[in-house]
C-alpha cells in the first residue's frame, strides 16, 4: 500500500490516511446531515419549527470526542514526524548547497555535482547549505523537507529505497527563478555510485583573478553568466567595450561599456538598464563593493571581453 | 428633531441631510452605516482588482513555461495579490464592513462609541490603500516577496519593499483602531437589559476579533517597521550576513498573521451564526457554547503561529508544541459546526440565497478546516507545506469561508441598507456558478499539492498540467460568477422592490427597526428583556 522510496513514507502516508479517513467522515456526515435537514424540514412542509432546550450531554460528547480525535491525530503525525529528527551517527554526509538558483551537491573529498546521486539502501544525512537567502530542500517522493536557511545548519536524513531519479524542488520562494531552482535525486546500486564518485571532478579552485573574487564573493555571477550564457542580467563575457542599448528614465540609448558605466551600474543599477533586462532585479552595492575594487571588477572584465 | 415634540420624523441614514453635502457628506460621514458603506465599496473594488490578479496567475499556470508573462511579472502579480486581499480585502472586510453597519444596531446602539475616531481609521485604510498601489508604481518596480516578505530575500531585493511593507504598516493602525472602538462599544453601548449572555452572536464574534486587532496587529507593525529599518540601515535583525536571524523574522510575522486569519474568519462564523436560526426560524443551539468558543479561537489562536515554521528548523520541542495547539484550536471550531447543523433540525428551513451562501460556507468550511489538520500534522506537513495544498486550504477558509461570509452577508442585510430587495433567482444562479467555480479552482490544488507541486511556482513540471488546466477553467467560472452576483446587487439598489423592515421574519433588534435605519437607528432606546433568538 505504502511506497518505499524512503523509510518515511510509510510513516507520513499512515498519518495522511489516518486524518484524511477522520476528516472524509465528518465532511461527509455532516453534509449528509445539513441536506437531509434541508429536505425533512423544508418551510414547503408547512410545519412550524420545534424549540428545542440545550442537552448538555449532547454537548459534552461532541466536546469530548473531537477533543480525544485531534489528540489522537497530533500523536499519529508525532510519530510519523520524530524520525526525520534522529540521522544515524554513520551516515553517510552530503552537502546540499542552495544558491539562487542553483543546487549543487558536495561531496566528500570537494566533489561537487548538480544532481544527487545516492546509493540505495544508505543512510544519507544531507546537510542543508545557503548562500544567499532561504530556500527549501524538498523530495515529494521521500517524504522530506527542510528549509535551507542562511547560517543555520538545518539538515534532512532518509535511507532510499528504490532505483530511479526522483524530482527535488526549492519550496521556499528565493526570486524570479525560484521555480526553476530544481533537481534530480538519482538512486543507483551501490556499484554504480561508486563508479559515479570516482568520475566525479573536484571543485576546480577558483581563477586566480582578484577581480574574479570579488565579483563572486558579492554573487553577481548568480545573475550575469561569464560565457554569455542569458541569465537574469546581461553576460560579463564580451561585455567590456561593447556598444549596448540602454533605456535611461524611459528613453533608450546607445552607450559603450567602459569603466564609468560598470562602477556606475554597480552603484545605481537602474539608472540605466540594458534593453531587454527587467528594472528593479538588482538592488545597489554602493558601500558593499568598496571604491578600490572597482579596478579589480573592470580588470577582470577586460580580460574576457 | 421636529419642535421638541416626541415624535420623531423619519429620515432614513441614506437621505439624512448633515453639515455637509454631495461627496463630502460620505468623505466627512461619522454615521456607523455610512462609514461602513463606505468600506464595503472600497473593499468590493480591492476584491475584484484582486480577483483579475489571480485570473491571470492561473491564465499563466495553465501551461508550463511562460504564457502570458515573465517570471518577474508573476512575481509581482502574486505578491500584489496576497497583499490586497490579506491587508485590503479580508482583514478589514466583515469587520469593518458589517461590524460597523450592523453592531452598534444589533446592541441597541446610535452609533459607534468613538464616532470621529471610525471616521480617522477609515481614511487610514484609504491613505495605507493609496500606498498600496503607490508600491506598484514606483520606479524601482513592483514589489517580488510575495504578502510574507520572508527575510533576508525582502532585506535584499531591489524592488519596492519598503513603500509596500510600509502600507501594510498604515493599515495596520486602521484594523487597531476599529477594534478599539468596537471593544469599547460593547462594553459602553449595548441597550438597557443586554447583558453579554443576551448579546447577538455576530457582536460576541466581533468583540473576540476586535481583541486580535487591538493585541496582535502592533506586532507586525514593529515587525515591517524592523525590515525597514534593515533595508534603510543594515541594522542586522533579519539578515544573517549582519549577524540576524531569518527565523525571527518568520516568529514575528506569524505571531500577528496566524491571529489574522481568526480576524478573517471569527466575524465569519458571527455573520453565519445570524444567519442560521433566522431561516430556520429557531432559536441558536448552544448559544453559550457558541459565544465562548469564540474567545477560546481568539485565546488559543495566539499561540499557534509556529505551525508555519515545521521545517524551517525549529527545535523539535517548538515542532510538537504548536502541533499540538494546533489541533486543539479545531475543537471550538468543530463545535460551532455542530451547533449551526443541530439548530437546523426541526426547523422550519426557508432556502433563501443568503442561507445558501450559509450552508455552502459550512461546507467549505469543514474542507478548509480539515485540511489544516494536513498541515497542522508534523508528519503530513512535511509533505504538503509550502505547495499548493496550502494555497488550496487557505483559499478553502479564506474564500471559502470569509468570502462566502461576506456573500452571505450582503444577501442577509442588503434589503436592511438599502432599503431594496434583489432578484432571487439571479442571485441563486450566481451563487451556483460561484460555488461550481471555486471548487474547480481550489480542489484541484489539493491534489497536485500532495503530490509535490511547490506554490509560487512560474513553470512547473508536466505531470501538473491536467490539474492546472481545470483549475484555471474554474478560475473563469467563478469570475463570471462573481461579475453576476455583483450585477444583480447594483440591479437590486437601482431598481430592485421596496423592502419590508423584516423580510425574513428575523428576531435580532435590526429587524425591529426600519429599512433602511434612520439616522440614529432607533426613535427610542431599545429595552431588552430576552435572548436576541427567540422564536414563538
Amino acid at each position: 500500500m505504502f511506497s518505499n522510496a524512503s523509510n518515511f513514507v510509510h510513516g507520513v502516508d499512515l498519518a495522511f490516511f489516518i486524518i484524511t479517513g477522520i476528516s472524509l467522515f465528518f465532511l461527509i456526515t455532516l453534509t449528509a446531515m445539513m441536506i437531509f435537514f434541508v429536505v425533512k424540514y423544508n418551510k414547503k412542509k408547512g410545519i412550524p419549527a420545534v424549540q428545542i432546550k440545550n442537552n448538555s450531554l449532547l454537548e459534552i460528547t461532541w466536546i469530548t470526542i473531537p477533543m480525544i480525535l485531534v489528540l489522537y491525530m497530533f500523536y499519529i503525525g508525532w510519530e510519523g514526524f520524530i524520525p526525520m529528527r534522529q540521522a544515524p551517527k554513520d551516515a553517510m554526509e552530503v552537502k546540499a548547497i542552495g544558491q539562487m538558483w542553483k543546487w549543487t551537491f558536495e561531496y566528500k573529498g570537494n566533489k561537487q555535482s548538480d544532481t544527487l546521486v545516492l546509493p540505495i539502501h544508505k543512510a544519507v544525512k544531507v546537510n542543508l547549505i545557503s548562500k544567499d537567502v532561504l530556500h527549501g530542500f524538498f523530495i515529494p517522493s521521500f517524504r522530506i523537507k527542510e528549509d535551507v536557511v542562511p547560517q543555520k545548519n538545518n539538515y534532512s536524513w532518509f535511507i532510499p529505497g528504490e532505483l530511479g531519479d526522483f524530482d527535488l524542488y526549492c519550496t521556499v520562494y528565493c526570486g524570479v527563478n525560484h521555480s526553476f531552482m530544481t533537481s534530480i535525486v538519482r538512486i543507483v546500486s551501490q556499484n554504480d555510485y561508486d563508479k559515479w564518485l570516482a568520475t566525479l571532478n573536484e571543485k576546480k579552485p577558483d581563477i586566480d583573478n582578484k577581480g574574479y573574487k570579488v565579483l563572486e564573493k558579492n554573487g553577481c555571477f548568480t545573475c550575469h553568466t561569464k560565457d554569455g550564457g542569458k541569465s537574469v542580467g546581461p553576460s560579463f563575457e564580451s561585455l567590456y567595450g561593447s556598444t549596448i542599448e540602454v533605456a535611461t528614465n524611459g528613453t533608450s540609448r546607445k552607450l559603450v561599456v567602459d569603466s564609468a558605466y560598470i562602477v556606475s551600474s554597480i552603484i545605481d543599477p537602474n539608472k540605466d538598464i540594458a534593453v531587454g533586462y527587467p528594472q528593479g532585479i538588482m538592488k545597489s552595492y554602493k558601500g558593499i563593493v568598496k571604491e578600490e575594487e572597482f579596478k579589480l571588477i573592470n580588470d577582470y572584465l577586460k580580460s574576457i571581453k | 428633531m421636529s419642535n421638541g415634540t416626541s415624535k420623531i420624523e423619519y429620515v432614513s441614514y441614506l437621505e439624512h441631510q448633515g453639515k455637509y453635502e454631495g461627496i463630502f457628506s460620505w468623505i466627512f460621514a461619522t454615521d456607523h452605516k455610512r462609514i461602513g458603506l463606505l468600506y464595503m465599496y472600497a473593499i468590493i473594488t480591492f476584491f475584484f482588482i484582486g480577483a483579475i490578479l489571480g485570473l491571470l496567475m492561473k491564465i499563466e499556470l495553465i501551461a508550463p513555461g511562460e504564457t502570458i508573462m515573465k517570471p518577474q511579472v508573476y512575481n509581482g502579480v502574486f505578491t500584489l495579490h496576497g497583499i490586497l486581499m490579506i491587508f485590503m480585502v479580508v482583514i478589514p472586510g466583515l469587520s469593518a464592513v458589517f461590524g460597523n453597519f450592523f453592531l452598534p444596531i444589533l446592541i441597541g446602539a446610535k452609533d459607534v462609541s468613538f464616532p470621529k475616531l471610525n471616521r480617522f481609521s477609515w481614511w487610514i485604510f484609504i491613505a495605507g490603500s493609496i500606498m498600496a498601489v503607490a508600491s506598484q508604481l514606483m520606479k524601482d518596480g513592483p514589489p517580488d516577496t510575495g504578502w510574507t516578505f520572508y527575510a533576508p530575500y525582502s532585506t535584499s531585493t531591489g524592488t519596492n519593499v519598503i513603500m509596500a511593507t510600509a502600507a501594510a504598516f498604515v493599515l495596520g493602525f486602521s484594523s487597531i483602531l476599529t477594534g478599539l472602538n468596537f471593544i469599547v462599544t460593547i462594553h459602553q453601548m449595548r441597550a438597557p437589559g443586554m447583558k453579554f449572555f443576551n448579546m447577538p452572536l455576530f457582536p460576541w464574534a466581533l468583540y473576540a476579533t476586535a481583541w486580535i486587532q487591538l493585541l496582535a496587529t502592533p506586532i507586525i507593525g514593529i515587525t515591517l517597521l524592523m525590515l525597514i529599518g534593515e533595508r534603510l540601515f543594515a541594522i542586522g535583525f533579519f539578515d544573517p550576513t549582519l549577524g540576524g536571524d531569518p527565523l525571527l523574522f518568520q516568529h514575528l510575522f506569524w505571531i500577528y498573521s496566524h491571529p489574522a486569519v481568526y480576524v478573517m474568519i471569527l466575524p465569519a462564523m458571527g455573520v453565519i451564526t445570524e444567519i442560521i436560526p433566522t431561516f430556520c426560524q429557531k432559536q441558536i443551539y448552544g448559544y453559550k457554547a457558541i459565544a465562548i468558543s469564540s474567545l477560546a479561537i481568539a485565546g488559543v489562536g495566539f499561540l499557534v503561529w509556529g505551525h508555519h515554521m515545521y521545517t524551517s528548523g525549529m527545535s523539535e520541542n517548538a515542532r510538537w508544541f504548536f502541533s499540538l495547539l494546533t489541533f486543539i484550536v479545531a475543537v471550538p471550531s468543530a463545535i460551532k459546526v455542530f451547533n449551526w447543523i443541530s439548530t437546523m433540525y426541526k426547523g422550519s428551513i426557508d432556502v433563501k440565497p443568503p442561507f445558501l451562501y450559509a450552508l455552502s460556507f459550512i461546507f467549505l468550511f469543514i474542507i478548509g478546516g480539515t485540511t489544516g489538520l494536513l498541515l497542522g500534522s508534523v508528519a503530513t506537513n512535511v509533505q504538503v507545506h509550502d505547495t499548493s495544498f496550502v494555497v488550496a486550504h487557505f483559499h478553502y477558509i479564506v474564500f471559502g469561508g470569509m468570502g462566502f461570509a461576506f456573500f452571505a452577508a450582503i444577501h442577509y442585510w442588503f434589503p436592511k441598507m438599502y432599503g431594496k430587495m434583489y432578484d432571487y433567482k439571479r442571485a441563486n444562479i450566481a451563487w451556483g456558478i460561484i460555488f461550481l467555480g471555486f471548487n474547480l479552482l481550489y480542489f484541484p490544488q489539493f491534489i497536485i499539492g500532495i503530490e509535490g507541486m511547490p506554490r509560487r511556482y512560474f513553470d512547473y513540471p508536466i505531470q501538473f498540467q491536467t490539474s492546472q488546466i481545470i483549475s484555471s477553467i474554474g478560475g473563469f467560472i467563478l469570475v463570471s460568477g462573481l461579475i453576476l452576483m455583483v450585477f444583480n446587487l447594483i440591479q437590486g439598489a437601482r431598481k430592485g422592490k421596496l423592502a419590508p423592515a423584516n423580510p425574513w421574519n428575523g428576531s435580532t433588534l435590526e429587524w425591529q427597526i426600519p429599512s433602511p435605519p434612520s439616522l440614529e437607528n432607533f426613535d427610542e432606546e431599545p429595552v431588552i428583556k430576552k435572548n436576541p433568538y427567540y422564536y414563538k
